[in-house]
This record gives structure tokens, C-alpha cells and sequence, in this order.
């Protein structure tokens, strides 16, 4: 446990000690912002049409929740950037060695720098608690669903870590492991497109494997554990395989 | 304190290592030597537990590195031919993580990081980040955290590639004050170094141990035929051919391109000590002798025959008066 906080700190040192961190939690931030502002904007106008024949409006379903829905995109972008140089930096520059000759078992290792990259992660996400904050100032959403759903952020956001440190750790090129990483994430999206053209066998297949589609409850507010065993088995067989790896490459020198 | 035992590995089908057994005692100063691409480096990061080999044992501390790696590991200070820097720490920043992923107690961290860095001559480099540390300042950054957790075993692959000569002074000065209280493998190819700082020898050479030693029997031992280096001051005569016609000499050469200096390079037959016979010859003649010495063959030529043919044995009756040559030559080691 101490090994593992040890590894977890210096990633995250490296993060904040480097443009890294902050370049990403401005990517990150700037669409964010754009999505916000525009459902915002979009619900205050609906809202007084609404008004006026009585009805009323949920902030939670109208706002948090497209917003948040858009933020697991724009996450599914930018979580490459933060798992890309995990495994292949180290094996570049040699540090590797460092970690692999101290007494420190290969489990410590992977589980230090899957926290290390879900610690930016986390960091990334409460940058956006204030948004959150101006609609609980001038509105009263629920916190309930609010929760769940960055319960959801949280999960996903580990799947993807777990995923990008396996493709890391196969390269010692991180560029290489950036573009992966894109690309099976693009396509843990995209896979999801195929559910209703794919008829009824394949179908519920294509939107079971999609990463996104298994948020969609999250950002409703709603608990299934269906989800969450989905995105935890997801991580446990990243984390799996990244061992599995690990060992693999240190076999073959 | 390290004991290796039919040590095999192979990548593919390349063999890396073959079958390499050998022993390091405590407090001893083992030197690993080798042409480059001749197996140390992945030795070593068998012994460290970077690596599985694929056949053989390896026991490091009592411990054996496969079974009972993490124990052996806590034993192990590793040094490896880049020393593994992160360029966004400062060095004390870097020598804590270490000491910290070591195992050192927390208590005793800032402590041990601030002696290791004494130590090895970092302490002005404290504040600077590794990625901007000179060449030298990195080599010995990262020899201070192969003993930040004091370990028994020091594993250091080229500790001095890459440093000025004071630098490398001062590192084996470092290297041969932390013997004794540890033991040390480390692997080079400069051979003046494996000379001066190690007490025994194993030469390498394409996976396979071609000999194991001291410094000085190597060289001894390499010493085909008898060669001396004799000057005389013979007043004009040729003494070249004279010391030809003696019993014993195989051959005669000028020991200098100036003609008339009167010195000269005599070959005898193997394990036959005739320097009695040359000094009663010249005074006989009433000639001067200036000097008469044992040639020295340099660990460099050792290791070119080594290395490139198999290590002749030593014929057995030709032992102790190729020692006593051996330690003479140490002995005048500046001059050669």
C-alpha cells in the first residue's frame, strides 16, 4: 500500500511538474464550458416558453445531464494524453528498470500508476464542481442524481485508464501509444452507433461493448450495478492484461 | 554474497548468456569485463531481478533472485548503464522517491538522502532538476541512489562511462571506500579501471566466461613466452647478437627505433627465467647494464587474447616465478 502511494505520488508530481496537466484540464475545460453555456442557455429560453403554459422544467434532466453526456466525449479525447506516457516514457528514458529492480512487486507498480493517472483524472473532473456550484446557486437541482453521475465520470474515466496503461505498456513509443489508445477508445464509442442498425442478435452486442453507452444511465442520476460491474470488470481486465504484459516484456528482456 | 550457477539466456535464439557461473565473496570487488554485446549488461539485470534468465540460479544475499525476488531486491543497489532519472525531479526529490520505493523508514529519509548525496558529491545539485544535470552529475546522481537503502550488494554497470578523469578518480575512490562494508559487480570496459579497483576479474565474451582471476595472475598467466627488457651500455659492441647467442633466447629486437640506445626486447622459451644468464654475460664482457626488467603485458592485450582465442593454461611448473614477474610489473605499473 505504501509502494503504491509512493509510484501514485511521483505520477502525479510528473503531471503538475510538466505543461501536461494543465494543457489537458484547459482541453478539457474549454468545451466543457461551450456545452454548458449552450444547454444553459438553450434551458433558461425553453424554460420561459414553458413557463407560460405552466409546466416546468428539470435542471437535472435538461442540463447536467447533456452536459455531462458531452463531457464523456470530450473525456474519451483527452484520456490518451493522460495514459499515453505511463509505461512507455519509463521504458524509454530507462527509469524503467529503476521501478523493476527495487522491491516492489509488478501489482504495487500497475496500481501506483493507475491511481497516479486517475488522481489528474479526479483533478480534471473537480474543475468542473464549479459549474455545478452556479447552477445549485441560481437553481435548486438535485444532488442525488448529480452524484451518481460523476460516479459514472469516475468509472468511466478508470476504464479508460486502465486500457490506456495496457496499450502503454506494450510500447516504448508514447506517441504511439497515444494514437492507440484514440483509436480503441474512438471505437469503444463509435461501436455503440451500430446498436440500431444491427438487428436484434448483434444489436444489444455492439451497445453492450460501447464504454459511453454504459454512462447514459449514470447521467440520469440512476445506479445500475449493471453499469457499474461493466466499467469495474473493464478495469480489473486492464489491469489484468497490463500485468500479464509487464511480465511478458520482461521475459522477453 | 553473490552466487551465480550455470546462468543461461537466451532471446529467441540468440544466446545472451551461456551457461555463466560464478562466485563473489563478501566485501569483495568483483570486476565484470567484456567486449560490448558479450552478456554483461544482461547479467546483471538477471542478478538485479530486471530479468528472468531462462536457465540456471542466481542467488543475490542468501536470497534467490527468482523465488524470492523482492528479498533479494531490498538487498540490491542497482546502477544501470543510463542511470534511470525522472528529468522533471530534482535530485533530492528523486533520491527520497527512491529511498522511499526502497523501503527506507520514513523517519530516517531526509537523513539518508542528504548523506548519499555528501557522498557522491551532489549536494550543490540538490535543488536542479535531473533532466538538466550534466553528464557527470547524472552518473552520480544515480550512483547515489543505488546506495540510498545501503545495501549489501552494489550491481553498477559502467559506473564511470562518461566522466572527466577527476570524476573518475573520485568514483572509484567512492567505489573502493563502499567495499567491505558491501560487495560490489561492476562491469566496464575501460581495463586500467578493472586493475585498480577490483580484486577479482571475470572476463566475458559472447555469453560465455572465459576467465576468472585476480588482475595480476591474468596477466601473468597470458604470458606466453618470457619477455625482457634489457639495456646495455656496450661501449659501441653489438650486443644485440651476443644476447642472441645465449642459451634459452629465442629472439632478439630492438626495444627502441633510435639505433645505438642500446636496448633491447629478448624473448626466451617459455617458463625459463634467464636474466641470471643475461647479467653474467654483459658483466662478463665488462659491458654496463642499464636495466633489466620483465615486460609487462597490459590487461589490454590480456584481454585481446582472451577474447579472441581460448585462455592457454598455465603450465604447471612455470607458476611462481610468473607471479613473481607479475607482482614486479605491478610494482612498476606508472612506468609501463
Amino acid at each position: 500500500m505504501r509502494n503504491i502511494i509512493a509510484i501514485a505520488d511521483r505520477e502525479l508530481r510528473a503531471y503538475f511538474s510538466s505543461p501536461i496537466a494543465y494543457i489537458i484540464i484547459g482541453f478539457f475545460l474549454l468545451p466543457f464550458g461551450v456545452f454548458f453555456y449552450l444547454y444553459l442557455a438553450a434551458f433558461v429560453r425553453q424554460g420561459l416558453q414553458q413557463a407560460q403554459f405552466g409546466g416546468a422544467m428539470n435542471i437535472n434532466q435538461n442540463v447536467i445531464r447533456y452536459v455531462l453526456q458531452n463531457a464523456s466525449v470530450i473525456i474519451l479525447f483527452i484520456m490518451p494524453m493522460i495514459t499515453m506516457r505511463t509505461y512507455s516514457e519509463e521504458k524509454r528514458s530507462g527509469t524503467i528498470e529503476l521501478l523493476l529492480t527495487s522491491p516492489l512487486t509488478d501489482v504495487e507498480i500497475i496500481l501506483g500508476k493507475f491511481f497516479g493517472a486517475l488522481g489528474l483524472y479526479i483533478a480534471m473532473l473537480s474543475v468542473t464542481l464549479p459549474y455545478m456550484g452556479i447552477l445549485f446557486y441560481y437553481g435548486n437541482p438535485e444532488w442525488r442524481p448529480l452524484v451518481a453521475a460523476y460516479l459514472g465520470l469516475l468509472l468511466m474515466g478508470g476504464a479508460f485508464v486502465s486500457l490506456g496503461l495496457l496499450i502503454s505498456s506494450t510500447t516504448n513509443n508514447q506517441i504511439v501509444a497515444g494514437i492507440v489508445s484514440f483509436v480503441v477508445f474512438l471505437l469503444l464509442w463509435i461501436v455503440g452507433w451500430f446498436a440500431d442498425s444491427a438487428g436484434p442478435t448483434i444489436g444489444p452486442i455492439t451497445s453492450w461493448l460501447s464504454i459511453t453507452e454504459h454512462f447514459d444511465d449514470f447521467s440520469k442520476g440512476i445506479i445500475d450495478t449493471k453499469h457499474v460491474l461493466y466499467y469495474l470488470s473493464l478495469i480489473t481486465f486492464g489491469l489484468f492484461l497490463t500485468a500479464k504484459s509487464v511480465d511478458t516484456e520482461r521475459w522477453r528482456g | 554474497m553473490i552466487e551465480v550457477q550455470h546462468l543461461t539466456k537466451r532471446y529467441g535464439r540468440v544466446t545472451a548468456v551461456d551457461d555463466v557461473s560464478f562466485r563473489v565473496e563478501p566485501g569483495e570487488i568483483l570486476g565484470f569485463l567484456g567486449p560490448n554485446g558479450a552478456g554483461k549488461t544482461t547479467t546483471m539485470r538477471i542478478l538485479t531481478g530486471y530479468m528472468p534468465a531462462t536457465e540456471g540460479r542466481a542467488t543475490v544475499a542468501g536470497y534467490d533472485v527468482f523465488t524470492h525476488p523482492i528479498e533479494a531486491k531490498r538487498r540490491t543497489g542497482y546502477l544501470p548503464e543510463t542511470p534511470p532519472l525522472y528529468p522533471d525531479m530534482t535530485v533530492r526529490e528523486y533520491l527520497d522517491f527512491v529511498a522511499r520505493i526502497k523501503g527506507v523508514p520514513a523517519g530516517e529519509r531526509k537523513s539518508r538522502v542528504d548523506a548519499v548525496m555528501k557522498r557522491t558529491h551532489v549536494d550543490d545539485m540538490a535543488a536542479r532538476a535531473c533532466g538538466k544535470l550534466s553528464k557527470g552529475y547524472r552518473q552520480r546522481v544515480g550512483l547515489a541512489q543505488a546506495i540510498i537503502h545501503n545495501p549489501e550488494v552494489l550491481i553498477l554497470d559502467e559506473p564511470t562511462a562518461g566522466l572527466d578523469p577527476k570524476q573518475i578518480i573520485e568514483t572509484r575512490d567512492l567505489i573502493r571506500s563502499l567495499a567491505g562494508s558491501h560487495t560490489i559487480v561492476l562491469s566496464t570496459h575501460i581495463l586500467p579501471e578493472v586493475s585498480q579497483t577490483c580484486q577479482r576479474v571475470v572476463i566475458i565474451n559472447k555469453g560465455r566466461v572465459v576467465a576468472v582471476d585476480t588482475p595480476d595472475n591474468l596477466t601473468a598467466r597470458l604470458r606466453g613466452a618470457e619477455t625482457l627488457y634489457v639495456q646495455v651500455d656496450a661501449g659501441g659492441a653489438d650486443a644485440g647478437a651476443a644476447l642472441a647467442g645465449l642459451a634459452g633466447v629465442t629472439r632478439v629486437a630492438p626495444a627502441d627505433m633510435r639505433s645505438g640506445s642500446g636496448a633491447f626486447e629478448v624473448q626466451s622459451e617459455h617458463g625459463r627465467d634467464i636474466r641470471r644468464e643475461i647479467s653474467r654475460e654483459i658483466v662478463t664482457r665488462g659491458w654496463g647494464l642499464l636495466e633489466l626488467r620483465p615486460m609487462r603485458i597490459s590487461l589490454e592485450e590480456v584481454f585481446l587474447q582472451v577474447t579472441t582465442e581460448e585462455l592457454p593454461q598455465p603450465p604447471p611448473g612455470g607458476e611462481p616465478v610468473l607471479s613473481e614477474g607479475a607482482a614486479r610489473a605491478e610494482g612498476e605499473a606508472p612506468r609501463a
